[in-house]
């Protein structure tokens, strides 16, 4: 009996002590993240120790406008933009990859993207807009419905009779050509000028912030993340399996419902913002999900740093490359987002020889 | 806790699996076994019970109340059930998959009680070594105990559980129905277990039921259902039923000839 006690007693100090240790992390990133912001605030071609943007941070005018300027609205908008959509990015792939039960699952691999990419270039080349908006925002709100749409396709294929988690990436790949090719129509259809912009449109740039898209992406994320937090045991269920879940009493074709709409505004407004962004989606749920495992209660608020750590790092990156010159995050992040999405191919196929 | 099925029809789309099913009066305590050969409509009849399949007609009464129409997860809170699929490739440890289950009915915030709760589950099923271990790392016979750990966690009034036994070794299985015994004498629990092997039927369980084609062919203490002619011809093998040098029930079977 006693050796039983000890026995519970060590099991539930194991917990308490992995739990305290995923906190930990969870502050760990949350500090390389703020690290990160600063060091993003603080590149850039004009070059200013960091003390001093820290002195403009807290007191916009304390050393002229001319600083003002630059780092409240140029530096600002980009480093919180690409925190934001790095965070949104990574928790709608984090969230997909759990609903569809598959680690592939992201706005970039389902063809969310794409569809973004053909909602920009019909508003650059045709000036052909969805719904009605005002000039500015024309191709921000084509991407976005199109993404929409995108994902609400998604989400009725779900609900279709034997589409398992494999035929939905099929379905992906599908959405991911159709859009590529009409928007290879587009281009052959458009000027020169309005080529270049939907090139520079599709490498994904975070050269497009403002403070209004911060706004509402920042509204989008407090909305989400307390949604998804709502629901951390069910998701975290639906992990052992679609039919275990069902047993527990969870509601899994209403679950997936609720988060693929939750997911559809976050993949849609983190495209529409930035345009192509590959691989965040993947490569910040894969990292969140090694140190912290799959809790949903950590699993996905990690998602969120991590993703916005790597974009913020990659802001960090493109324009540290060559000085004077900032490359398009897409392409950066692309480059990083390979090697991993190699390595999850090679893991789960050891998973399943093992 | 007295559990009552009442002329149950189930089935999917145009196929009825169940037809006219009553098991009445469980009492609280009683381990049932519900034995029947592949395809006869067991794992149907436990979906049936806890709301994952909807009954076409028919009642389940639970403590005087009909519950047929309440509420998946309403009805989670009363009825557990273990279906067979298991194993998957979460990475989650042991301890949390068992917590993940007690966390569906119990609220968002992770008490002291609900470590505790876990832990001695865990324990109780001599799967404490396992606490730390990935699900995603444990054998069949593993994930199947864990399995067992996550519906009994619940402690709930009725438990359900489709082939407990089937991926595991002789002394797993004795130990895991042990588990299920005590935990009934114990808790007194309604408990529902569709098992193959009639000899662990007969060893463990107070009440048994055979289902053959989605109709109940016979229901009553172990012994007697054993004795059955019905036993022989629905599992089409010839059957003696003998008592063991220690009084056990053995159940000798050979193909017809």
């Amino acid at each position: 009996m006693t050796v039983q006690t000890n026995d519970t007693l060590a099991m539930r100090k194991a917990y308490i002590s992995q739990t305290s240790r995923r906190s930990l992390m969870l502050l760990i990133v949350s500090t390389l993240l703020m690290a990160s912001f600063l060091i993003d605030v603080s590149t850039g071609p004009g070059h200013y120790p960091l003390s001093t943007v820290i002195d403009v941070f807290l007191d916009p005018l304390s050393h002229g406008v001319r600083l003002k300027v630059i780092v409240w609205d140029y530096r600002l908008p980009v480093a919180v933009t690409a925190v934001l959509v790095g965070a949104l990015l990574a928790v709608a792939g984090a969230q997909m990859q759990t609903i569809l039960n598959n680690p592939l699952a992201e706005p970039f691999t389902l063809g969310v993207s794409a569809a973004a990419s053909f909602g920009a270039s019909l508003a650059i080349v045709m000036g052909i807009s969805v719904v009605p908006v005002i000039g500015g925002l024309l191709v921000t709100t084509n991407a976005f419905v199109f993404s929409l749409l995108t994902c609400g396709f998604i989400l009725f294929a779900t609900r279709l009779k034997g589409v398992g988690s494999e035929t939905m990436i099929l379905f992906g790949i599908a959405i991911f050509f159709t859009f590529s090719a009409l928007l290879s129509l587009m281009q052959y259809w458009a000027s020169e000028d309005q080529i270049s912009r939907i090139v520079f449109w599709m490498m994904g740039s975070l050269s497009r912030a403002s403070w209004e898209k911060i706004l509402l992406g920042t509204i989008l994320l407090c909305i989400a993340i307390p949604f998804s937090l709502l629901r951390t045991w069910p998701m975290t269920a639906l992990r052992m399996g679609e039919a275990t879940a069902e047993s527990m009493g969870v509601n899994v074709a209403r679950l997936r419902v609720e988060m693929l709409i939750c997911v559809s505004f976050l993949a849609a407004t983190a495209v529409s913002f930035v345009g192509t962004v590959g691989f965040v989606g993947l490569v910040g749920p894969h990292i969140a999900r090694l140190l912290v495992g799959e809790d949903q209660r950590f699993f996905i608020p990690l998602s969120a740093l991590v993703g916005a750590l790597v974009l913020s790092l990659t802001s960090v990156i493109s324009k540290s490359i060559t000085p004077g010159i900032i490359y398009p995050i897409g392409i950066i992040t692309s480059l990083i987002g390979v090697p991993v999405f190699v390595s999850i191919i090679l893991s789960t196929r050891k998973e399943r020889l093992s | 806790m007295t559990l009552s099925l009442n002329q149950l029809v189930a089935g999917y789309g145009p196929r009825t699996i169940l037809s006219d099913v009553s098991i009445p009066d469980i009492k609280p305590g009683c381990f049932v076994g519900l034995i029947g050969p592949n395809a006869s409509g067991k794992s149907t009849l436990f979906k049936t019970m806890c709301g994952l399949v909807a009954a076409r007609s028919g009642e389940v009464w639970l403590n005087g109340e009909d519950i047929t129409n309440m509420r998946r997860q309403d009805r989670a809170k009363h009825i557990a059930y273990m279906p067979q699929a298991f194993g998957c490739n979460a990475l989650l440890s042991v301890f949390e998959s068992v917590l993940l289950a007690l966390k569906q009915t119990t609220g968002w915030r992770v008490k002291s009680e609900n470590l505790d709760q876990v832990a001695k589950t865990l324990a109780d099923l001599n799967l404490g070594h396992l606490a730390d271990r990935g699900i995603a790392d444990l054998s069949g016979g593993q994930a199947q105990m864990v399995a067992v750990a996550q519906t009994l966690v619940r402690q709930p009034e009725v438990i359900l559980l489709d082939e407990p036994t089937s991926a595991l070794d002789l002394h797993h299985q004795l130990s895991i129905m042990n588990s299920i015994k005590l935990e009934t004498t114990r808790r007194k629990p309604v408990v529902m277990a569709a098992l193959h092997d009639l000899n662990l039927a007969a060893k463990f369980c107070d009440r048994l039921v055979l289902l053959r084609d989605g109709q109940i062919l016979a229901d009553g203490p172990a012994d007697r259902v054993l004795a059955m002619p019905e036993i022989g011809e629905t599992y089409k093998v010839d059957t003696d039923l003998e008592y063991t040098r220690r009084g056990a029930l053995y159940v000798d079977a050979r193909l017809t000839a």
